[in-house]
């Protein structure tokens, strides 16, 4: 919401992706971890993904940056980053890009940061790498980034080792070793799910106000629907490897449509609604198995409104307003006047 | 809860003996201890005192490194304190009947992929701590084991399954069930939630709320999620560098924090509504070296509340609206404006 202010919806985007899939060979079959995804983000947007684990979030993301691994089969019609089309890519050229062009930030920051190099050294390493610089310059761009990032004292942290650092300083690491060759657009995947909650808070925080000031694109991969609430301008919900709503984050917060994001949304205890004896909503049943051919709605197991036209065919995404889609055969009026009844 | 106002007491009026009683319990650990070197003292829990009554749910929150799991351990027997006493039931945990003591106080921890043996059958793990304490015959013992599987919703199927062919949350269910297998009168848990989906977190929640009401159980339940904090507790008990800084029932310390600190907690916590932004969190530094605590209020270098008082001296446990606060604001009758 509040990045609002700074998005220009002249920009190009930064990241266009159009019907991203992605198989898996498994020894059972063909795995269909992400099935026609499609998105964009422009510069100083933030896109989240959603969705819980295996739906295909962290494979989308690891698709983009081609870090898939051998087993997996990526097609796409587009994934067009800074104009250029990453599938074409060769490995060489692609390997330029990341930690470049395009940044990442994961959940575990210990297991991101090696442990047995001083934190100045790792910083430095990408820039030298990247833009052919020197040693001295290195240093001086790293201890530039940590005084912006509000590191008390850079140069003394440089000389310290990973595990010296606590969580949030690590992931405050995480964050200017990302931003030493200035990125286009970043990929967090999970960033502050490893974090206390103040420290989530004064990250997310730190994130926002420098994707601002760099109009960095922002992709946050999370299950943290309270985190996707106050980072997001773009929301996008997915479910075995399918988007399954997506709009504008006001829009998927104030109308959600989709069986599957109302069912979230209910599972989530809310200061001053719940209290110990109301049962908190829960999504009956599990994540189907995403190999072999996917017939009808992946959702429709878990969802109380099923019937059945939903076990067949390829149900499409469908416009409920402007910019705000949804993958269900009922009319938005049916699911809200059915969810309702049910209450 | 008349008697968790009066912190110190030692136990409650009523007749019924209290399910768990802990009383001014510390645990200081020497870092850096070496042969004629003293060490530097860490006092991970400091003079902890709480009482929890047969059915109630105790949460404990705080940031990691606060001394929740140190206080676990405790509770559930698998350090001795260095000082301070264990009730369960009126009768005190020594080293002595640790074995008696665990059939009465069991856990249920964080991460189900770690904590379930890989190699062993569903029906096994569960039926292990029967055997530890050599309970019933072998077919009483299956009997039980399929008992305490259909309570905690493990369909009959699984018995000879693995975990490694379970979801997290039939995993965290198997969890549940090898803790009740013993039929113990209290649960600690560790964060049950923190590693599963949302929706399945909500199934996790929902069964330890329904088996509380069917089995009269007992839970301290650990977290740093305090809207789960606020569906599971009836009492609050908010830590922060080894002290009970507020306690008090859920409603009171969840809607009308004292403390700076429960106040900051609060206001960290993201609710899924995008027109609230991120909130501003007035937390200064860092968190403090538990080894060079600050002097006065251990709080007081990152209070956005802080005055001189503060730094000079530690504030005594204060009862306000049915909590107990440790904070200067509050002595001397004095209200805070928040």
């Amino acid at each position: 919401m509040s990045g609002g202010s700074v998005i220009n919806p002249q920009d190009a985007p930064v990241l266009e992706v159009e019907n991203l899939s992605v198989d898996i060979r498994v020894p059972a079959g063909t795995l269909h971890a992400v099935s026609n995804v499609s998105f964009s983000v422009r510069p100083a947007e933030t896109l989240s993904l959603v969705g819980e684990s295996g739906c295909g979030k962290s494979i989308t993301s690891l698709a983009i940056m081609r870090l898939l691994p051998k087993a997996a089969r990526l097609s796409a019609n587009k994934v067009l980053f800074e104009g250029q089309e990453l599938t074409q890519l060769s490995e060489k050229e692609m390997s330029r890009l990341r930690g470049n062009r395009m940044g990442m930030i994961f959940q575990d920051p210990m297991t991101s940061l090696n442990p047995v190099y001083r934190i100045g050294d790792q910083l430095e390493e990408i820039y030298i790498r990247h833009k052919r610089a020197g040693r001295k310059e290195a240093r001086e761009r790293a201890a530039y980034l940590l005084e912006k990032i509000g590191i008390i004292n850079p140069g003394q942290r440089l000389t310290q080792y990973p595990h010296q650092l606590s969580g949030g300083l690590r992931q405050r690491m995480m964050i200017a070793m990302m931003l030493m060759c200035d990125p286009k657009l970043i990929i967090a995947d999970e960033p502050t799910t490893a974090l206390d909650v103040t420290v989530q808070v004064q990250i997310l925080q730190l994130l926002r106000s420098l994707q601002e000031e760099f109009r960095m694109a922002l992709i946050l991969i999370t299950h943290n629907l309270g985190v996707v609430a106050r980072m997001a301008d773009q929301v996008a919900v997915m479910y075995a490897g399918q988007i399954v709503e997506a709009g504008s984050s006001t829009d998927v917060f104030r109308r959600p449509t989709h069986p599957y994001t109302r069912g979230l949304l209910d599972c989530i205890p809310r200061p001053g609604q719940s209290s110990a004896r109301n049962k908190l909503g829960s999504i009956p049943g599990i994540v189907p198995s995403l190999v072999g051919d996917i017939n009808g709605c992946s959702f429709r197991n878990r969802c109380a409104f099923a019937h059945d036209a939903c076990s067949s065919g390829k149900i499409e995404l469908r416009d409920l307003q402007q910019d705000h889609i949804y993958r269900c055969l009922l009319p938005a009026e049916t699911i809200a006047a059915a969810a309702q009844e049910t209450v | 809860m008349s008697d968790r106002q009066d912190h110190q007491s030692s136990s409650s009026a009523d007749n019924e003996p209290l399910a768990l009683d802990i009383q001014h319990l510390t645990q200081v650990f020497h870092i850096g201890k070496g042969w004629l070197k003293a060490g530097k003292p860490l006092r991970a829990v400091d003079d902890v005192s709480l009482q929890v009554r047969n059915g109630e749910v105790l949460a404990i929150v705080g940031e990691s490194g606060c001394g929740k799991t140190t206080l676990s351990r405790l509770m559930l027997g698998l350090q001795s304190p260095t000082s301070g006493k264990i009730l369960v039931n009126g009768e005190p945990l020594v080293d002595v009947d640790r074995k008696a003591f665990a059939r009465r106080v069991q856990p249920v921890f964080q991460d189900p992929y770690s904590s379930l043996n890989p190699r062993r059958t569903i029906g096994e793990i569960i039926m292990d701590p029967l055997l530890i304490h050599n309970i019933g015959t072998p077919q009483e013992r299956q009997a039980r084991v399929e008992e305490t599987m259909e309570k905690v919703g493990l369909p009959h199927r699984m018995i000879h399954s693995y975990p490694s062919q379970m979801s997290g949350g039939q995993r965290q269910r198997v969890a549940i069930a090898r803790a009740l297998v013993m039929r113990p009168e209290v649960l600690i848990c560790d964060e049950p939630t923190s590693a599963l989906d949302v929706s399945v977190q909500a199934q996790i929640l929902n069964l330890l709320q329904q088996l509380r009401d069917e089995l009269n159980l007992t839970y301290i339940f650990i977290s740093h999620d305090l809207s789960v904090v606020e569906y599971m507790a009836d009492y609050v008990a908010v830590m922060y560098l080894g002290r009970f800084v507020e306690v008090g029932p859920a409603r009171e310390v969840l809607t009308k924090p004292k403390h700076p600190y429960t106040q900051v907690l609060l206001s960290s916590v993201l609710t899924p509504e995008p027109e609230s932004g991120l909130p501003h969190i007035d937390l200064g530094s860092g968190f403090p070296d538990p080894l060079n605590p600050p002097a006065g209020c251990r709080f007081h270098p990152r209070c956005p509340k802080a005055t001189e008082v503060c730094s000079e001296s530690a504030p005594e446990k204060i009862t306000v609206d049915g909590s107990v606060v440790e904070c200067h604001l509050y002595s001397n009758g004095a209200a805070a404006t928040n």
